[in-house]
């Protein structure tokens, strides 16, 4: 009987992450991934800087309200999306266009242990990049208070807490998009076509039925917030207003909804050929 | 191992871009040895080997790679090498480093990884550029980086699609000297070239293709021998040519003698080559005196015109 391949799919998805993370970290053309995720960073710490030039200070309250807003509405809806657009999508794709992919195809590494790693390095990749600016966003946004209150505000006043959600939901965002995203791209040749379609989809969720919520990324998401970001605006009134999820049923919710994702990129990965010429 | 699963076997594949034709109805027995794959461009040779290898899936038939099927990279990777001729790499790498990187996604530990990269380059002489960026090299050096990739991992089977592209003469006679070492040592190696007499020199057998077809297999010899409607063409060197021209036409499947334009020679075309040499040799023993027999058109260029047409597409 033939030992259990696990040791081997584990080294070898080392091997992967080891060629990838650097690739993904390092590429020029992801540069405008820094900025989406870190453009958020400018505002809050402009808006510090602002307070402490002009020695003022905000109301916690208010302030975390507002963090809440840019999160939800800019962070999650466009920084991660998009971030995860250019990440997963080049997973594969990008290999394909610059006709590197034949190299990881022509190795004794299983189909399916391949998108793994793969995968796996482009979580790490926006999971390092998008957390790290949340929790750096969350700490400008605190920069200004006094010391007392922001101490006060971490270990009596929940904000720690706060802290670790908006951190945990802007992994589980990379985990959910994606597994998304990388089977968009075993889909589709241009990813502003998935790109869009799941931007729709995802920015109709408030007005979609309970049921039809539930197959959207961003549902699970916002259900896992710490804060619930106000909606305002004309089409508010339209907005199907649901009870949160709770993280014991968000959690798994979304993970269902990136194995499925990955479980449909698995079936195209099996069957994927190289044809450089008609990329 | 015996029988097929010490070939590789092509059964009935073809394989159809839409509606483009790749290749049809391919049935091949290929077994250890130099094997070239002789063709124009659009002759199917890049995709018979992506086939191979498991880069295209073929629309119909099936394939074995030493029994295994291409469909199983798991298994076959471990023992099929592949230099393709895109000539593209992961970016920012050095030599090493890919030829390194690589041979992790085997699986293999970083010492055991090192020292087979290492050994790789040094059968390609590469190891002074060992690390360089592969952006920085040039095109006989990408190549042969490549060539170390393909081979690092000591493949049974090697395919290579025109490993000769962009090589100097020097490096070029290295590399085949490479191949024939690899051959020797019991390697299946598979080589498509548009370069004619390379080919000769170094194939065990050819595989001919034309539009997507094989229009011939085999060794060499074998394969003019049964293109009939060329005669032999054979040119024997000696002193007085149009005596010997006279004699030869005893046998009737002699069908031209020409004198050769220096005088001192003659070439026949023949319908049945072995009557011809045995006649020959009865003239030898008669007192005539030859210089030199050989074959005229026994090789890889006159079969691929013959059966493939001088064009030859692009060749």
């Amino acid at each position: 009987m033939r030992a259990a391949p696990w040791r081997q799919w584990s080294a070898q998805i080392l091997a992967i992450l080891r060629l990838d993370i650097k690739k993904n970290f390092l590429s020029r053309r992801g540069l405008w991934v820094y900025l989406l995720a870190f453009a958020p960073a400018l505002l809050f710490g402009g808006h510090s800087l602002m307070m402490l030039r002009h020695e003022r200070t905000c109301d916690l309250g208010r302030d975390s309200l507002i963090f809440a807003g840019v999160f939800q509405f800019f962070f999650l809806r466009l920084g991660v999306f998009f971030g995860c657009v250019g990440v997963f999508m080049k997973l594969f794709r990008g290999e394909m266009l610059e006709k590197s992919l034949h190299y990881y195809l022509l190795t004794p590494v299983r189909r399916e242990v391949l998108l793994a790693g793969k995968y796996l390095a482009g979580v790490i990749t926006t999971a390092v990049i998008f957390c790290t600016s949340t929790a750096l966003c969350f700490g400008l946004l605190l920069w200004h208070f006094h010391p007392a209150i922001v101490q006060q505000y971490l270990f009596e006043g929940g904000g720690l807490g706060h802290l670790i959600a908006y951190v945990g939901t802007t992994a589980l965002a990379c985990v959910g998009y994606g597994g998304v995203f990388l089977m968009m791209s075993f889909l589709f040749r241009n990813p502003i076509i998935p790109a869009a379609i799941v931007l729709v989809w995802e920015s109709l969720n408030p007005f979609l039925p309970a049921l039809l919520k539930k197959l959207s990324v961003i549902f699970y998401l916002q259900s896992l917030c710490p804060v619930e970001a106000p909606v305002r605006g004309d089409f508010a009134f339209l907005a199907v207003l649901t009870q949160p999820t709770p993280a014991y049923l968000a959690i798994p919710g979304l993970l269902l909804v990136t194995v499925a994702s990955l479980y449909l990129a698995a079936r195209r990965v099996r069957t994927l050929e190289i044809s450089y010429g008609a990329e | 191992m015996s029988g097929p699963e010490r070939e590789i076997v092509f059964e009935n594949v073809s394989k159809f871009y839409g509606e483009v034709l790749g290749v049809n109805r391919v049935n091949l027995s290929i077994p250890p040895g130099i094997t070239s794959l002789v063709g124009p461009n659009g002759s199917g040779k890049t995709t018979l080997m992506n086939l191979m290898t498991g880069l295209l899936r073929p629309s119909q038939g099936a394939i074995r790679v030493l029994g295994v099927s291409p469909q199983q990279p798991e298994t076959m990777f471990r023992f099929v090498g592949y230099c393709t001729q895109y000539d593209s790499f992961p970016r920012g790498m050095t030599g090493y480093q890919f030829v390194y990187s690589f041979l992790r996604l085997h699986g293999k530990a970083h010492a055991e990884a090192h020292d087979m990269a290492w050994h790789a380059l040094e059968r390609v002489t590469m190891t002074d550029a060992a690390h360089r960026k592969v952006a920085a090299y040039s095109k006989g050096m990408r190549q042969r980086i490549k060539l170390a990739q393909a081979i690092a991992h000591w493949p049974t089977v090697l395919v290579l699609d025109e490993p000769l592209n962009g090589l100097d003469p020097l490096v070029r006679a290295e590399t085949i000297a490479l191949f024939r070492t690899l051959a020797e040592e019991g390697l299946h190696v598979i080589i498509s070239s548009h370069i004619l007499h390379e080919v000769d020199a170094i194939s065990d057998q050819v595989i001919l293709l034309s539009s997507g077809y094989v229009v011939a297999e085999g060794q060499i010899h074998g394969v003019r021998t049964e293109v009939e409607e060329h005669p032999m063409q054979i040119l024997i060197r000696c002193n007085h040519p149009s005596t010997l021209a006279s004699r030869i036409f005893e046998l009737d499947s002699v069908v031209e003698a020409r004198v050769h334009n220096d005088g001192k020679g003659l070439l026949v075309r023949t319908r049945d080559p072995d009557r011809f040499y045995l006649l020959l040799n009865r003239l030898v023993i008669d007192g005539v005196d030859l210089e030199s027999v050989a074959p005229a058109d026994d090789d890889v260029h006159s079969v691929y015109e013959y059966l493939i047409g001088p064009d030859g597409g692009s060749i």
